[in-house]
């Protein structure tokens, strides 16, 4: 890095690869000092002179603009306006002929100049070096500056650059023969250049800035060097001259021996390039807040009397400079914007020129011969010799004339600069550069192509995508909704099925329980396009849950009669219990359903919810009960179960009372979590902080009276002094319903959806039914309090368990697999009980994040 | 007005095929005086032989091909190769064998494969190639230089025995080989292989008339005269010179090895360097652009590998000279040297 600098102070250069001397022909134009041309009859001024948008039309037909006025002001990134070259009246606003290989139309400002040539108002900033680096872009940019050297790009952009530059590297190498624009610039305007140089170090803070001139140019050399004199960071490097030092890439490998990585910008390396008419332009803008309006164009040619450099405005037609140097064309002229080498010939010289126009050359056919015949390649690589950039131009030339494109990539096509160095030196006379062109072309479309190809393939399959969607929407609301519903019902059997396949070797697997929710999620959203439906649908979902009720009690009857070789005593009556429950709360759901689908389809989900996740939780309880414990309480059951129908009554009731007081006093802890979460939230919320205190009744019950080790953690449990006897029955009971809970799950859990607290007091089947419920929960939150203390994180929503709901109330599945029933149950039952510790824990961790 | 619409660049640089053509065939001229001078005016008939039957074939074949005739016989490549198969053969071979060579060089190897800047293999070889493995006994007799000649041959008889393959006395060309000591003369790459295989050392076998002090007698003066003409088309940069280094490094390297590892059976390196078709082989042959590889570390290797074969051959082969094998083994591989040997691109790799 030091060394680096230390060898650019001392004047070393890094040759590039390749090159060619073309003829210079320079001295035709550089003799003469810049002249001023008189001022044309019309100037066409297009819009866009530069790389990027156009700026906005801010004047009309017929306005009369002052010298320097805006004509357009930039609206979107990279848009330079354009300015008014002279006082006049805008005659029209139309497409003309552009300054460009094509001519391709542009719109542009035609001006009839008034003779006057008067200014606009002109702001000077006072000290320029006091200016922000803010009022400085604002001002390169509002004076229209764009690259003068060629590309026309943007200046303000590149002032700006968001990169740290190391090297400004300014280009006065002139390369191309014929031209000597800026040579004329260097001798005359020398301190203007040095004054933009150092408003970009103002902007940029290079460590250094390298001006490099050919050697072909000793008199700009000294110019710039005396006007540099006081600057120890601005050194004036001779280059050799060779064609194209003065391409970008090919400069900065020239003085500082970096290469612009492939695809990259200067920036990237830290380097930044900027011309010398630019740098002019810069410091006409700042001093004398003069936009960019006219510049240096080198006329010359054979067939020019006059051949040198004028100042031209933009927009002066080709034609009147021509003129004014005297003209006198030969057979099949060609009129060339820029130099022999990279410029390009015009159709017409009616064409305005523009900030990026160095030079018209208007050769004779002895100066520059027209191209010969193409012949055959022979491989000789002279192309190869000549390449600045190291490509190897014949073998691109043979994949382009196959249009083999991967092989043109693959030889790096794209790093090709155009410069035109092998199409010079190839002795058939192949346009290579030409060749190079159309490939470049063809790729880009081609791409373009692609990438048009797979927008519509997207636009396709989302269009087929929504087709399908609203077909089966249609379908939904017209005629076989069961079909979306089964379908809906396979997904929940699936995600049971993984939740229990992930639940089997470990029962608190969180991960499960997410899953779980995942799924529900999916199901839910699948029941979401079922919700606009109206009562007409509500009806045939009540009338689709009484068949489904129908068709349970049917297999639960039968499943019951099998399942009485264990625990025939019990079993009956349970299961008659337990039918009857069902098919009560069946008829209950159904109307409930009915009535309020339309209205409160989400809140009694979300009830739904809950009660399911309880139902479940439970049953997995009970089937762990049913292993241990069901051949010793058998013979006691019976009792049991009678007090405990009215224990879990009389419990019902006090939850639903400590429901009521939970939801208005929101005294203890998860109550306070409740707050302000919407209401149905609360109510699970409450029904969880119930289940949970039960859940430790129930655990202390069991231990006592079973003195099974069913898991009871002291410090989870709170408080609530139980009565013993009560909870040993209740635990038996519990234990025994187990069971029969397990079967009947499906439809507890489906039927106690929409009816939970009206059930429980109203009708003496909704005590039992609440019983059963109260049983549920007590499993369901001793297993939930086990977990309270060791788990984190879990991300259930209440809501999300609506969806879950939903499926089990059609869900017919473990109905129809009676034979392993049990084992199938307790999965499910695993199931469950990850939901339901999940929910439980969210509950906890709200509670415990507000309060 | 009317403006011609052009694509830049709108400059050239002048240079021509036909003018890079001649002054590769005017830079023959070295090396075609010094065979004039030792082997007569022989060569001179075939080089005559040998343009106009180029001319006639490419003529027909761009006739046939329906295409100019003029610009593709005007390029000079077709001539090129005419001159350098007439050089390569025996001075007094007869005139069917040049006829036979050139048709197949510009027919076949040129033409058949899409005509010029298409062929894979080197035209001018692959006939030489061809005629050697065809009429070996014709394609081996090389008369001894003139001044070992026991009698000598005037234009009229050299012109008889190129046509009827008697003299107007009657001997035929192999009586003509026959030197001063009655014993048939052959070329100096021969002898040594032949006489280092009967157990003679080669300093032995270099007492032999046909050899000076270093190498073949005029033999060393015609590849003097190739490597003059060579070092000028790599000055006016018309071949670049890492073709001839490969070839000559390589070759040099192999045959120092060689002399010192068994003195007693190797000629050493001038020897190899200045004998058979080593000069213009390197700077003339090989150097065909079109079959020769194009990228410049490419050429380096082509060439290293053409020394290598030329000195393989020559010292274990069947063969005294390899040049023509060398360069049309090497041509197949062109393909994937040129795929290997890419130079490294502006802005890739470096500088990250």
């Amino acid at each position: 890095m030091e060394q680096l600098l230390n060898q650019i102070k001392k004047g070393k250069v890094w040759p590039f690869p390749g090159g060619i001397h073309p003829p210079g022909q320079k001295t035709l134009s550089s003799t003469q000092p810049i002249t001023r041309l008189p001022l044309p009859d019309k100037l066409v001024v297009p819009l866009k002179q530069h790389i990027g948008a156009n700026g906005q039309l801010i004047v009309e037909k017929g306005q009369r603009v002052l010298k320097g006025q805006a004509l357009t002001q930039p609206i979107a990134n990279w848009s330079v306006p354009v300015h008014a070259p002279t006082s006049g009246v805008i005659e029209d606003i139309c497409h003309a002929p552009s300054a460009h290989p094509s001519a391709l139309p542009e719109l542009s400002v035609i001006i009839i100049p008034d003779g006057e040539d008067t200014w606009c108002e002109l702001h000077v900033a006072s000290d320029p070096s006091k200016l922000s680096h803010e009022q400085l872009i604002d001002i390169i940019h509002q004076s229209g500056i764009a690259g003068m050297g060629g590309a026309g790009f943007p200046t303000y952009i590149k002032a700006d650059s968001r990169k740290a530059i190391e090297y400004l590297v300014v280009n006065a190498v002139e390369c191309e023969p014929y031209i000597t624009a800026d040579d004329l610039l260097m001798q005359e305007h020398a301190q203007g250049i040095i004054n933009g140089i150092e408003v970009m170090q103002q902007l940029l803070t290079p460590t250094l800035t390298i001006v490099g001139i050919e050697d072909n140019k000793p008199d700009a050399i000294a110019a710039m060097k005396k006007a540099a004199q006081h600057a120890d960071n601005i050194i004036v490097q001779t280059v050799p001259t060779i064609y194209p030092s003065g391409g970008e890439k090919q400069l900065i490998k020239l003085l500082t021996n970096k290469e612009v990585p492939s695809g990259g910008i200067p920036a990237d390396i830290g380097v930044l390039v900027q011309n010398v008419g630019t740098l002019f332009a810069i410091n006409q803008a700042v001093y004398e807040g003069k936009p960019l309006i006219e510049r240096v164009i080198t006329v010359t040619g054979n067939t020019i009397h006059k051949p040198g450099n004028v100042w031209a405005l933009l927009g002066t037609e080709i034609k009147h400079l021509l003129d004014c140097q005297g003209f006198s064309p030969v057979p099949q002229q060609r009129v060339v914007m820029g130099g022999p080498m990279m410029g390009f010939t015009l159709p017409t010289v009616r064409i305005g020129v523009v900030k990026t126009t160095n030079c018209i050359l208007a050769p004779d056919h002895n100066e520059l011969a027209e191209p010969g015949p193409e012949k055959a390649c022979i491989r000789c690589s002279a192309c190869a010799d000549a390449c600045p950039a190291s490509l190897l131009p014949q073998q691109l030339q043979w994949f382009a004339k196959s249009q083999e494109y991967d092989k043109l990539k693959e030889h790096n096509l794209f790093d090709c600069i155009e410069c035109g160095a092998c199409a010079y030196v190839c002795p058939s006379e192949i346009p290579l550069v030409q060749y190079y062109r159309v490939a470049k072309a063809e790729i880009k479309e081609k791409q373009e192509e692609q990438i048009k190809a797979e927008r519509a393939k997207v636009r396709f399959e989302l269009r087929n995508a929504r087709l399908e969607r609203e077909q089966e929407a249609r379908k939904n609301r017209h005629k076989r909704k069961p079909a979306t519903e089964k379908s809906a019902d396979e997904k929940q059997k699936i995600a049971d099925a993984l939740a229990r396949v992930s639940n089997k070797p470990a029962k608190d697997d969180e991960k499960s329980a997410v899953a779980a929710a995942i799924a529900r999620a999916k199901a839910k959203k699948q029941g979401d396009q079922l919700e606009p439906d109206n009562s007409e649908v509500a009806k045939e979902r009540a009338a689709r849950k009484e068949q489904a009720r129908l068709y349970k009690e049917q297999k639960a009857a039968a499943d019951t009669n099998e399942a009485t070789h264990s625990d025939a005593p019990v079993d009956d009556k349970k299961s008659a219990v337990a039918a009857a429950i069902a098919r009560a709360k069946a008829k209950k759901a159904a109307q409930a359903d009915a009535s309020t689908t339309t209205g409160d389809a989400l809140v009694d989900d979300k009830k739904a919810a809950v009660a399911a996740a309880i139902a479940r939780a439970k049953a997995k309880k009970a089937a762990q009960a049913d292993a241990s414990t069901t051949t010793e309480d058998a013979p006691v059951d019976d009792k049991k179960a009678a007090v405990a129908a009215a224990i879990a009554r009389a419990k019902a009731k006090k939850a639903a009372q400590a429901e009521q007081l939970a939801a208005s006093k929101n005294n203890n802890t998860e109550e306070t979590t409740v707050e302000n979460t919407p209401a149905d939230d609360k109510k699970a919320a409450v029904a969880a902080a119930i289940a949970r205190a039960k859940a430790k009744k129930a655990a202390q019950a069991e231990q006592l009276a079973a003195s099974e080790k069913v898991n009871t953690e002291e410090a989870t449990i709170e408080n609530t002094p139980v009565d013993d006897k009560k909870a040993a029955i209740a635990a038996a009971i519990a234990r025994a319903k187990a069971k029969k809970a397990a079967q009947a799950e499906q439809l507890a859990a489906s039927e106690k959806v929409n009816t939970e607290e009206e059930t429980v007091e109203n009708t003496p089947v909704d005590d039992k039914k609440a019983a059963i419920a109260a049983a549920i929960a007590r499993a369901k939150a001793k297993k939930a309090a086990k977990e309270q203390a060791d788990e984190a994180n879990p991300q259930t929503e209440t809501s999300e368990t609506s969806a879950t709901f939903e499926q089990n109330i059609e869900a017919q599945a473990p109905v129809k697999e009676k034979p392993e029933l049990t084992a199938q149950e307790k999965k499910k039952a695993a199931v469950a009980a990850a939901i339901a510790r999940a929910k439980a824990k969210k509950l906890l961790k709200e509670g415990s994040d507000k309060s | 007005m009317k403006l011609t619409m052009a694509s830049s660049p709108h400059s050239h640089s002048h240079k021509s095929l036909s003018r890079l053509m001649l002054t590769v065939i005017l830079a023959c001229i070295p090396g075609l005086i010094a065979q004039l001078y030792f082997f007569g005016t022989g060569v001179l008939i075939q080089l005559i032989l040998a343009l106009v039957t180029v001319s006639v074939c490419e003529a027909i074949i761009m006739r046939i091909r329906k295409r100019a005739i003029w610009p593709a016989l005007s390029d000079g490549s077709a001539w090129l190769t005419g001159v350098l198969l007439a050089l390569s053969i025996p001075p007094l071979a007869p005139w069917w064998v040049i006829v036979i060579g050139c048709f197949f060089a510009i027919v076949i190897v040129k033409q058949l494969y899409g005509g010029l800047g298409f062929n894979l293999f080197n035209p001018a070889m692959a006939a030489y190639v061809l005629l050697l493995i065809s009429f070996p006994v014709q394609m081996t007799s090389w008369l001894p230089v003139n001044e070992l000649l026991g009698k000598s041959i005037d234009l009229s008889q050299q012109l008889a025995l190129i046509f009827n393959g008697f003299t107007s006395s009657g001997f035929s060309l192999d009586q003509m080989r026959v030197g001063v000591d009655g014993v048939t003369m052959a070329t100096p790459l021969d002898t040594i292989k032949t006489d280092v295989a009967h157990g003679l050392t080669v300093s032995e076998s270099m007492q032999n008339p046909l050899f000076n002090q270093w190498t073949g007698l005029g033999w060393g003066w015609v590849n003097l005269g190739f490597l003059v003409g060579g070092l000028y088309l790599i000055k006016a940069k018309i071949i670049n010179w890492h073709i001839p280094v490969g070839i000559i490094a390589m070759l040099s390297v192999c045959s120092a090895i060689g002399y010192i590892a068994s003195p007693g059976t190797e000629p050493g390196v001038v020897f190899h360097l200045f004998s058979g078709a080593t000069m213009m082989g390197a700077f003339f042959i090989a150097t065909d652009p079109v079959s020769a590889a194009t990228t410049n570390r490419g050429r380096l290797i082509y060439g290293a590998f053409i020394g290598l074969l030329v000195y393989l051959i020559r010292t274990f082969g069947g063969f005294p000279d390899a040049m023509a094998f060398a360069v049309l083994l090497l041509n197949m591989a062109v393909p994937l040297i040129d795929y290997y040997t890419q130079p490294r691109t502006y802005g890739h790799g470096v500088n990250k």
